[in-house]
């Protein structure tokens, strides 16, 4: 997999072959910290299909950012593979095929909006005349216009994840990887940002697989949840949500979403008991 | 999406108002020292007025004015130096574990050498010219740029490091794009220290042997109890370190235009 000319930015991404995206199969990993070995995934395995949005879900430790690390290429797993497009690939060749972002929005303090955002493209080595010129012309649909020149000092938090978003866009990759990128908004721009990234996505489809904490956001945006349990162990529970994307806000309140809420808080072990549907 | 503007200036009543609190000090102190002189008829070789200070420094101004050119050129020589020797030293301590295990405690031990001790040595070694004092200044400014430039360059944020990983940036790339910009700020603090302490050293170069530059001239006015001529020197000389301390300043400010924003 290779990351898509900028120009089909706006296209989406081209189906070549039928197997999933990406494919996590049987990954285990363990840290290890000042001699003690400490398990944080055991036997993790699903799949992602082209412009399926999956979240994953589950008590803090429960290895949710490590495997993102994993997938990213990072780091290279103890035992298990990831496979792009039906092909098994090692940690070094994964870099460079994923589009990350994180909780903090990563911006470099030294460059403007503009050349934040262009961070991926000239990495990948296109001239930076043409990735501005690029990037510019995306800057009005992030709620951005008239921002370029800003150092992120200036941005306010919501603006500055929009910046970041949009790095993520322009990298062009198909897959990103988003690791709470609302945790650090309070709720009212959390939402906002939440309906934002979902008709984002309608116009620009792209793979995607969110960490979460939130439950709400998690049911809200995904096709799939998987949620991981606290001891490392496999998958321990898929919810499937069969709603099409884009959702209206209202959708929070049906009873199919407050069903789905409770089930999975029940399988997070938030409440004792289901309530009965 | 309007939002509220951040004002990164102050305003100039508050500028001027941080230079008027030292500087109204400063005369403040002048002016007693002028009165306490004349009041108690100090000896002039003793403890000379202001005023005195200021007629010697204006009589002596030709002479003044051609060994502070001397000690000037000895002081941007060795700076640039020991900032040319510095920054590829600093790279390569924060490259590669092997530089940094053998040059490391190498160039903390020069720390504890005194500098001084080392001047009548470079005098054999370079001569009574300009040269000695060049050495002296570099060896002396070259420890607190090192040392700040390597922690700048360990500074760099490691998650933006693995973002640029992840993007497939290469090595070369996450030194060029996060590592360089974020060790300015360090490097630029460390070149300021550096600055300072050079023109101490280009004195104690002359101190030790030389046949022009103001240390020069301060060991010969003192030596003849032209206590005024010492303090009119040593005036110039305190001018010259601020302004070159300003002047790094200065850049550091056009280098990183982005710090006004950024609230410590």
């Amino acid at each position: 997999m290779t990351a898509l000319p900028p120009e089909d930015v706006s296209r989406g991404p081209i189906v070549t072959n039928d197997s999933p995206l990406l494919t996590v199969d049987g990954v285990s990993a363990t840290f290890v910290e000042q001699r003690h070995r400490l398990p944080v995934l055991r036997d993790i395995a699903f799949g992602l299909q082209r412009n399926e949005f999956v979240s994953l879900i589950g008590p803090s430790g429960s290895g949710k950012t490590t495997l993102l690390d994993i997938i990213a290429g990072l780091w290279t797993p103890d035992s298990g593979q990831i496979l792009l497009d039906g092909i098994p690939t090692t940690a070094a060749e994964r870099l460079g095929t994923s589009a990350y972002m994180h909780q903090r929005d990563l911006l470099l303090p030294w460059r403007n909006a503009l050349d934040n955002a262009v961070l991926g493209l000239e990495v990948q080595g296109v001239a930076k005349s043409r990735a501005r010129a690029i990037a510019r012309e995306r800057f009005p649909a992030f709620g951005l216009q008239g921002f370029e020149d800003r150092y992120p000092a200036q941005l306010s938090g919501g603006m500055r994840q929009r910046v970041a978003f949009l790095r993520t866009m322009l990298s062009g990759q198909e897959l990103l990887l988003l690791d709470e990128p609302f945790g650090a908004l309070d709720a009212m721009t959390r939402a906002t940002s939440q309906n934002w990234l979902q008709e984002l996505l309608a116009e620009l489809p792209r793979s995607a697989l969110l960490v979460t904490h939130d439950v709400e956001e998690a049911i809200f945006l995904s096709d799939r949840i998987l949620v991981l349990s606290a001891r490392p162990g496999p998958v321990q529970y898929i919810e499937t949500i069969d709603t099409p994307r884009p959702r209206s806000r209202g959708f929070l309140a049906s009873p199919e979403f407050l069903a789905m809420r409770s089930r999975l808080l029940g399988e997070l072990g938030l409440i004792d008991e289901p309530v009965p549907s | 999406m309007i939002e509220d503007e951040l004002l990164p200036a102050e305003s100039w009543l508050t500028r001027i108002g941080r230079w008027l609190l030292p500087a109204g000090l400063i005369a403040l102190m002048l002016l007693a020292w002028e009165i306490w002189v004349r009041v108690r008829d100090t000896p002039r070789w003793y403890l000379p007025a202001p005023s005195a200070i200021w007629r010697a420094l204006i009589d002596h101004w030709g002479s003044i004015r051609s060994d502070a050119w001397v000690t000037l050129q000895e002081v941007l020589v060795g700076f640039g130096a020991a900032v040319l020797v510095a920054v590829p030293v600093a790279i390569a301590i924060e490259r590669f574990t092997i530089v940094e295990r053998a040059l490391y405690p190498i160039v903390v031990a020069t720390q504890a050498i005194p500098l001084v001790a080392l001047a009548p040595l470079l005098l054999i070694w370079f001569g009574h010219g300009i040269m000695p004092k060049v050495v002296m200044v570099a060896l002396i400014s070259f420890f607190p740029i090192v040392v700040s430039l390597v922690d700048g360059l360990r500074s760099a944020d490691r998650e933006t490091l693995d973002l640029l990983r992840t993007m497939g940036a290469s090595g070369w790339q996450r030194f060029k794009l996060v590592q360089v910009p974020s060790a300015l700020p360090s490097f630029f603090s460390g070149a300021k220290i550096g600055m300072a302490i050079a023109v101490i050293g280009a004195v104690i170069g002359e101190s030790a042997g030389s046949r022009a530059g103001l240390g020069h001239a301060i060991s010969l006015a003192s030596a003849s109890l032209k206590t005024d001529l010492v303090f009119a020197c040593v005036l110039v000389l305190a001018v010259m370190a601020i302004g070159l301390f300003a002047l790094i300043a200065l850049i550091e400010r056009l280098a990183m235009p982005w710090r006004a924003w950024v609230v410590e």
